[in-house]
């Protein structure tokens, strides 16, 4: 396998390079407040594990929105997944972190009832589980952007065990983009795009979405340097810079313009965008995947005539998860934050998931 | 004519028979011999130790039973070893219960008794009772191993976090997480160009040394579960003082690195199991971090940070960027088995 040429200029655990950017990005001041949002978990996690928000500007606030793909599943995906188990007999596959995620009934509570609900890594995971128990149905939770949405892809085009279906609640990025740049919305002043989406996806549909509601966006890798590159390449379009490019790139050593050609392929020959709902953002159009055309029979829904209950609300009283998924609201600005919600008793998907805004604020951020 | 002897464990083995007994005197008396142990008494009969003891007790259900620079022979041994070194004692004497699983190969069970001589005798302790039980297979997973110790605690008041103030120096005694590492890239499949071995040793020596260069160490912990950061959260928090410690002062090997980049794991909550965490008053840090280097494991001691007053959380790392970041001790373990 060959990898991408790293770029140079841009090491691993450069502080040199860090204190640099940090300088250039105090220099860039464009004279009023600036709120950039971020929509990756990881890009959270980053942030707060190298203390990033210490190094910025008084007048630069980068704050986190619905980057977290366990966070936004809505409570009634979960509820669908954890009736499976808990009253159609169905085996669950799903990733740790959405076995904890609250809901009328969640997996975990499903599995304490008797239902059965394993921890997987990923599809092939289930696949396997499935393949070694024929006699028994399998569904796996499909929660994740379009970075893991094509290896659920991948899978089902290979062909997966006929007792295994698919409960598709994977969502893409663009619309839920759209959405918050959307009048009435947050507004942010630019965005810091996933780079790991991006390897997927490429830039072309970011390009389109910068056409219809021109606010700077980049995208950024993981590591300190990387972020705070994609910041300034926000800030200079801010001051009236021109850039040939129209969208950033501050990961060039994973995201190409054309992204992932084999992974593209595989997402639009196995999934359909549909209209879908997001924890906390409501209803987005064509924000959601369904399995399409002759793969659309793997969907758990269908096979096990099991559909969401627009009953289930999505958050408990006083939980502000949805205004923290907006980035509206910080999670310390949260009467639950630290109190009644901690990684221990959650009360709010983002108190759940490692990618959760709560959660990774828990973890890295209270030392101030 | 005499059948010959199994190559597994049986069930038989743990009947208390006479394969129970073939099995104590070949595997077990054959390499940890003592005369307390080889008395083979209901309870071992030991001399007056004149003055008091620390006693303390661990289970073992590591997997994989083997890996890179160690096994669960050595790490039951060091595990208690090292719990009676911390609490401010010179360990004696190990206890040691198995519970095997049926059909568990013999030659296993051998291999782990001789780590388990060689790191006590390491440790200058005897392992001087024991006892062999065996379950059904698909009721256990190999072997699981619980030692106790005993160990005749040093004139000095013992260490504990109340003792913390302001102003003490923090020192780790070598680079961080190289057990956990191991673990963790042998669980995966990982082989890291091979340069990953488990850091598994007694600390008794880096403690002795402490003690030998007039150190007076106000907290002493072995950072195994959860790490350096759990160890000095839980110090904090039972302090009431926050532990302000440097990354760029923490040493973490680069090849322990790259497997917690890889699988998105904290180094500095990964096990150790042959280092020392050590609070001591500020005026005895260059003494501390010179006794610690000049013996074996040792080497990599390094002074990380400095104890202040309570800030919000127990732990503030300066990152290596000049940010703060805060550290807790962790919801769930993200690493069960370790040890």
């Amino acid at each position: 396998m060959r990898f991408p040429s790293p770029d140079p200029s841009l090491p691993f655990r450069a502080p040199e390079a860090v204190r640099g950017l940090a300088a250039e990005l105090a220099r860039l001041d464009p004279g009023r407040p600036v709120r950039v949002m971020h929509v990756c978990g990881t890009h959270e996690h980053a942030i707060g594990a190298a203390g990033l928000r210490d190094l910025l500007p008084p007048w630069l606030r980068v704050t986190a929105g619905p980057g977290c793909p366990v966070c936004v599943c809505p409570a009634a995906e979960i509820d669908c997944a954890a009736r499976l188990a808990a009253d159609r007999g169905v085996v669950v596959a799903a990733f740790g972190d959405v076995l904890r995620v609250p809901s009328r009934l969640s997996l975990e509570e499903a599995r304490a009832r008797g239902g059965d609900c394993r921890v997987v890594g990923g599809i092939e995971e289930a696949a396997a589980l499935a393949a070694a128990e024929p006699g028994r149905p399998f569904a796996f939770h499909a929660v994740g952007f379009e970075t893991t949405a094509c290896t659920t892809a991948a899978a089902v085009r290979r062909g997966l065990p006929a007792n295994l279906s698919i409960l598709s609640s994977h969502r893409l990025v663009p619309p839920a983009l759209e959405a918050l740049l959307a009048p009435g919305g947050p507004a942010p002043d630019g965005l810091v795009l996933p780079g790991h989406v991006l390897a997927v996806t490429g830039l072309g549909e970011y390009e389109a979405l910068h056409r219809r509601r021109p606010v700077p966006m980049a995208a950024a890798g993981f590591e300190p340097a990387e972020i705070l590159l994609a910041l300034a390449w926000i800030l200079r379009r801010l001051r009236g810079e021109p850039s040939r490019e129209r969208v950033g790139n501050a990961y060039r050593r994973v995201v190409r313009r054309r992204g992932n050609p084999e992974a593209r392929r595989a997402l639009a020959e196995v999934f359909e965008p549909v209209d879908a709902d997001w924890r906390g953002l409501g209803r987005i159009p064509l924000s959601g995947l369904a399995l399409r055309g002759r793969f659309a029979a793997l969907e758990a829904r269908t096979r096990h005539g099991i559909a969401e209950d627009p009953a289930v609300g999505d958050l408990v009283p006083g939980c502000r998860c949805g205004e923290v998924l907006l980035g509206a609201a910080e999670p310390e600005e949260c009467a639950l934050f630290g109190a009644a919600c901690t990684p221990e008793s959650p009360r709010g998907a983002c108190m759940v998931a490692f990618e959760g805004t709560c959660h990774a604020r828990f973890r890295t951020g209270a030392a101030r | 004519m005499t059948p010959e002897p199994p190559d597994r464990v049986l069930l038989g083995h743990g009947s208390g028979g006479r394969l129970t007994d073939r099995l104590v005197r070949e595997v077990f008396l054959g390499r940890l011999s003592n005369p307390a142990l080889d008395a083979l008494s209901d309870a071992a009969h030991l001399p007056d130790p004149a003055g008091p003891l620390a006693f303390t007790t661990d289970a073992f259900v590591v997997s994989p039973l083997f890996f890179p620079g160690g096994d669960i022979g050595s790490l039951c041994v060091n595990g208690t070893v090292n719990d009676l070194a911390v609490a401010g004692a010179v360990p004696l004497h190990l206890s040691a219960a198995f519970i095997l699983e049926e059909g568990f190969p013999l030659a296993d069970l051998r291999r782990i008794a001789d780590s388990m001589a060689a790191a006590a005798a390491a440790a200058g302790v005897e392992v001087v009772c024991g006892d062999t039980k065996v379950v059904e297979r698909g009721h256990g997973d190999g072997v699981f191993v619980t030692t106790a110790g005993i160990g005749r605690l040093r004139a000095e008041p013992p260490p504990g976090a109340r003792s913390i103030r302001p102003g003490d120096a923090v020192i780790v005694s070598g680079p961080l997480g190289d057990h956990g590492a191991v673990i963790l890239a042998a669980r995966m499949g990982l082989d890291a160009a091979g340069s990953l071995r488990s850091d598994g040793a007694p600390v008794a020596g880096l403690v002795d040394a402490l003690y030998a260069a007039g150190v007076r160490p106000r907290f002493l912990r072995d950072p195994t579960r959860g790490g350096l950061a759990t160890v000095l959260a839980e110090a904090g928090r039972e302090a009431a003082l926050t532990a302000e410690v440097r990354e760029d002062r923490i040493p973490v090997r680069d090849s322990v690195r790259a497997v917690c980049s890889l699988l998105g794991v904290d180094p500095l909550y990964l096990a150790c199991e042959g280092r020392i965490v050590a609070i001591v008053p500020p005026e005895q840090e260059g003494d501390a971090v010179r006794a610690l280097r000049g013996v074996p494991g040792g080497e990599g001691a390094a002074a990380v940070g400095t104890v202040v007053p309570l800030r919000v959380a127990p732990v503030s790392l300066v990152t290596l960027y000049g940010g703060r970041r805060a550290y807790d001790t962790l919801a769930a373990d993200p690493l069960p088995r370790i040890c």
